[in-house]
């Protein structure tokens, strides 16, 4: 069993911060498939079309058949470890500060007329001496790109403190949380969600202190809370929120929100899309610039590191909801920016996570019908994202059918939603 | 099958070999270049006559054979190039045979040579394969050494092997080592010290892992004709085989290619295994070299523990393997590493010995595997030599 | 005695027989902002973005831009601002007469009042009763409302705001009416951030200090500071509004002259 994690000391002041370090990065473009299902928490490989065979690692070309049509196809990665080692000596950095380390290889089952592939994977500790079953899922490791880990068959007691899997996820057990806006009813579902998730110090940032907003003045009263002030319209709030507890966030999760549900047309003017940019991209690029480069410094910084960097953005980001034009149009930007900052965090080892929600059970949304995402069902996504290693999160059925639609064809679902459907 | 043509009237002749060091400051083509000079010398031959040159070389990159025979001023007729680490020395021999007997060329330069800098090893390991970069170097291996922990691991559980039985064979290539000038470990090696050595990938511990290091090795292929007129001494060439990519649904590659061809390599030469007099095998971990002894007929699938407990694999015992040491005691020169086995045979049966030279050697097996690209080795070769004369 | 008046008030500005105090509150983003019902338009907040700060972005210079609503910080209120005084003639920041924006203030001392009750309303009586002992308000002087307001720092107690919205104290209908049409004055200043009582939007009409200054052609001016250094009469305004063309309002610095004597 997974020894539990107990709560680490406080870090001795006098000793160098560990820089932050990544497992090699590098892949061949055919593999990023496997990136690409690891990124929304899914285990696919490569299925040929015409035979069937399952193919590991990934390749242009049918080891069976030598067809070309392979699809990233989900798995149920059920298997049996067959041979395993630990390591007590690597090349790399990244594994000689983290030894011993567990690797193995795993036979998956088969599922057709050919044999399954053999998968060289990471090794949770919990799973016993090969020949045993094991689940096998896509993992992003700290570089942001696709490995395998092998799981017991059912889960164990303190599972997720394995040391491997921590390296694997941004559990928020023991970090130190930012929620940026706490008083939304999503900010205060969050800031339940991560206490519950075992976060042992929560800063809640408020803006406008004189809003009284019901329920707020019960998060305030939680012991693992801190109520620091933030406005992330303005540029000096948020330095000054950074210079105070920047060098302590382990996982930042931007709940700072505007929405207001107006298409081109309802709203005359530029006043409101400007409101909701001000705050959904400028002040998520004000929090990147303040935050970011702190967080990153703190990328390796022994096992209660900076780990990720959580954005709230919207289905509406991928496709834009007419009835909700210039609010769609803003998260499309914090959605790009949001590409940027994962391409400039990675380097460091934290991983930037998106949601992208389906319609939110919140009053702005008040004349949509259901089903709407509640706060508490979107603090319950991040959360499994931030344990289970997605790094891009559809809440909801809404974004899920979205998501499928704009995966499919973005054309059509543009037509579609323009004549409202 | 078509039986295959006898490698009749085809030699290999002067074994060449440039000492080992642990770091070299030198570049790849300084190795060849050396090896190439070695050939010249030991030969009495000019360059000029090497008119087919087959290579192979880990560190050289960008350049390949071509750069080499530019580098080193040759003009060859016949050029290739072989990029397959430890069966290398085989398959050189093989084609450049066939090149020599078909008259594609009249002698030619088996080379192959590589350089050792600081970061070069894991530099070879992180740029090795696709695969690998893709789906092995990303995860921590660290190259060989887990690839040869899964498979030690898996062999040890299903056949019943002990650390003991690895270690033996490591300390008997150590005692052979002893007496071979080139090799980079000088010091005995006892079982006690084998077995306390620190661990590096459980099951591997620090003796079962070769050391990277830089070197070079050569011999030339050419008719027999030519060597007697030269006085050089020779070996033939009595069978070859060559497999890549075998058993590929094998869990975890508990047996090689060899398997597949071990009696077609056996009936070319017209022997049989217990005609063997000693065994270069390929010895990156000890581990292999009990799928060689199983795979090439000593012994059935899973015996090879015993079998190794039943011999002294020493150079002057009984079965002698890897007789100037192998590379667990000389050192893993790259791909020249490939060619260790196959130089060391060919001093052997034409009594050149550097070491101590095996009691009566007429014939001797090379075994070659490499190129872990994934998650197994996907080359193997072997070859049957004999004494000339 | 100088033939220019003038001179003598530069003198006796120099040599502090004259005091010139500053009415304003910093801006800052910091300072609290109008708060409106979400649903509707939202005036801006002060807010600075820094150009370049002697860098990369600037060389040698630092400077910002900044940006804000017309009714942001210590501002000033013109007639256009209300429905009530739409059509006036001259009744935006860039008509309003440069004379109005010279003006005498009567400094009406509510502080105790609004200390105990922050819903305290001004009422035409209370106007009558402070007559009455600073003598009568004279017409085109600014009334100001001394709160103390502008000494609660904190933003949130500043704002004052419950669950039933905020609670800031002003004026109510009647002595508004009582300041405009019986007593001429050039306009009505607070140190809340509204002429209009924190829940002026309950009273009939609602907030009627804007409803009728403004339908009058007067002034608001708003988040006043430093009342209490002014003395009930006998001190003089300068307020002068951007020259914002069609504005409703402008950020200002309001400058008081004490006579000291």
């Amino acid at each position: 069993m997974a020894k539990p994690l107990t709560k680490p000391k406080r870090k001795n002041p006098v000793l160098r911060t560990r820089a932050p370090m990544l497992p090699p990065a590098p892949r061949s473009r055919i593999s990023l498939g496997l990136t690409s299902g690891a990124a929304r928490g899914a285990f696919e490989l490569q299925v040929c079309r015409d035979c069937g065979a399952v193919q590991y690692p990934p390749r242009e070309a049918c080891r069976e058949c030598l067809s070309d049509l392979l699809d990233w196809t989900p798995q149920r990665g059920t298997g049996e470890l067959v041979a395993h080692t630990t390591l007590r000596h690597a090349m790399e950095n990244y594994f000689r500060e983290r030894l011993p380390w567990r690797l193995g290889i795993v036979k998956l089952d088969r599922e057709g007329a050919n044999e399954a592939p053999s998968l060289i994977v990471h090794v949770h500790g919990d799973c016993g001496e090969p020949p045993c079953r094991v689940r096998v899922r896509a993992m992003l490791d700290r570089a942001g790109q696709a490995v395998l880990l092998a799981l017991p068959e059912k889960d164990t007691p303190h599972m997720s403190d394995d040391p491997q899997m921590r390296e694997l996820t941004c559990d928020p057990k023991f970090r130190k949380v930012f929620v940026t806006d706490g008083k939304s009813p999503v900010g205060q579902s969050v800031v339940k969600a991560m206490i519950a998730a075992g976060s042992d110090l929560v800063w809640v940032g408020e803006a406008a202190p004189w809003k009284k907003i019901p329920g707020f003045e019960e998060i305030r009263a939680l012991p693992e809370v801190t109520v620091v002030d933030l406005d992330v319209t303005n540029p000096d709030s948020v330095k000054r929120c950074a210079g105070q507890i920047g060098p302590k966030v382990d996982i930042l999760v931007n709940t700072a929100e505007q929405h207001r549900a107006y298409s081109v047309g309802s709203r005359y003017g530029t006043e409101n899309a400007r409101a909701e940019m001000e705050i959904n991209y400028f002040g998520l690029l004000r929090l990147a610039q303040e935050f970011g480069p702190v967080m990153m410094a703190r990328g390796g910084d022994t096992e209660t590191n900076a780990v990720a960097w959580v954005n709230i953005l919207s289905i509406f980001a991928l496709a834009n909801n007419p009835d909700q034009s210039t609010f769609s149009a803003s998260k499309a930007a914090a959605h790009s920016l949001a590409q940027a900052m994962r391409a400039g965090m990675h380097r460091s080892g934290v991983r930037v996570i998106n949601l992208y929600p389906g319609p939110l059970d919140v009053e702005w949304n008040q004349e949509l019908r259901p089903p709407k995402v509640t706060p508490a069902a979107l603090a319950r996504a991040i959360v499994g994202a931030l344990q289970g290693g997605a790094e891009d999160v559809y809440p909801g059925d809404v974004a899920k059918d979205w998501y499928e639609r704009w995966r499919t064809d973005p054309k059509v679902l543009e037509r579609e939603l323009a004549h409202g459907e | 099958m078509t039986r295959r043509a006898p490698y009749d009237g085809i030699v290999v002749t002067t074994p060449v070999s440039i000492p080992y060091v642990r770091f070299s400051t030198r570049g790849a083509h300084w190795w060849i270049g050396r090896a190439l000079a070695a050939l010249v010398r030991d030969s009495g031959l000019s360059k000029d006559r090497f008119d087919g040159v087959c290579a192979t070389s880990m560190s050289l990159a960008p350049d390949t054979a071509v750069g080499i025979v530019q580098h080193h001023g040759l003009t060859p007729r016949w050029l290739d190039y072989i990029p397959m680490g430890g069966v290398t020395g085989v398959v050189a021999m093989r084609r450049a045979a066939r090149a020599v007997q078909a008259g594609d060329a009249d002698i030619v330069a088996c080379v192959a040579g590589d350089t050792n800098h600081i970061d070069s090893f894991r530099q070879g390991l992180e740029n090795f394969s696709q695969f690998g970069k893709d789906a092995v170097y990303p995860i921590g291996t660290g190259g060989p050494n887990a690839s040869f922990a899964f498979l030690t691991d898996y062999y040890m559980r299903t056949y019943g092997a002990r650390r003991e039985d690895f270690g033996k064979m490591c300390v008997a290539q150590r005692e052979n080592a002893l007496a071979y000038p080139h090799a980079l470990f000088k010091a005995p090696l006892t079982l006690d010290r084998y077995m306390n050595a620190r661990p590096i990938a459980e099951p591997v511990h620090l003796f079962d892992c070769v050391m990277p290091c830089a070197g070079a090795e050569a011999y030339l292929v050419m008719r027999e004709a030519e060597a007697r007129d030269l006085g050089l001494s020779f070996g033939r060439i009595l069978g070859t085989i060559e497999r890549h990519n075998a058993y590929t649904d094998d869990p975890v590659q508990y047996r090689g290619g060899w398997a597949m061809d071990s009696g077609e390599l056996y009936g070319m030469a017209g022997i049989a295994p217990n005609d063997i007099d000693f065994f270069e095998t390929y010895d990156d971990y000890p581990v292999i070299n009990m799928l060689q002894f199983e795979d090439l007929g000593f012994c059935a699938k899973g015996e090879a523990p015993d079998f190794v407990r039943s011999h002294s694999l020493t150079t002057d015992g009984s079965f002698p393997i890897n007789t100037s040491g192998g590379q667990l005691s000389v050192g893993q020169a790259g791909g020249a590493g490939g060619f260790l086995g196959t130089v060391e045979a060919i001093r052997q049966v034409t009594g050149q010995a550097l070491g101590t030279p095996v009691p009566d050697a007429r014939i001797g097996l090379i075994g070659g595997y490499g190129m872990i690209s994934y998650d197994r080795g996907v080359c193997s070769a072997a070859a049957i030599l004999a004494a000339g004369d | 005695m100088n033939a220019n008046p003038l001179l003598d008030m530069v003198r006796g500005i120099a040599e502090r027989n004259i005091r010139v105090i500053d009415l304003t509150q910093t801006l800052s983003p910091d300072f609290p902002q109008i708060e409106l019902p979400p649903e509707m338009g939202q005036c801006w907040p002060f807010r600075l973005e820094e150009v370049s700060r002697y860098d990369d972005r600037g060389l040698a210079a630092y400077w910002n831009n900044f940006s804000c609503g017309e009714h942001t910080g210590t501002h000033f209120d013109a007639p256009i601002h209300w429905v009530s005084g739409r059509n006036l003639p001259n009744n935006s920041t860039d008509t309003v007469p440069v004379e109005n924006m010279v003006a005498p203030a009567c400094v009406v001392d509510c502080a105790t009042h609004a200390e105990q009750n922050a819903d305290f309303l001004l009422s035409a009586d209370f106007l009558r009763n402070w007559e009455e002992e600073h003598g009568r308000i004279p017409p085109r002087s600014w009334v100001l409302m001394r709160t103390d307001w502008s000494k609660r720092s904190d933003p949130e107690s500043y704002q004052n705001f419950d669950e039933e919205g905020q609670h800031t104290p002003g004026p109510d209908t009647d002595a508004v009416r009582f300041l405009v049409e019986e007593r001429d004055v050039m306009g009505f200043g607070s140190e809340c951030i509204g002429t209009d009582a924190g829940q002026a939007m309950h009273l009939r009409p609602p907030y009627p200090c804007h409803y009728y200054i403004h339908g009058a052609g007067r002034y608001g001016l708003q988040c006043l500071t430093n009342l209490d250094l002014l003395p009930p009469t006998g001190s003089v305004l300068f307020t002068a509004p951007l020259k914002i063309k069609q504005g409703s309002g402008s950020p200002l610095r309001v400058l008081a002259l004490v006579w000291e004597g």
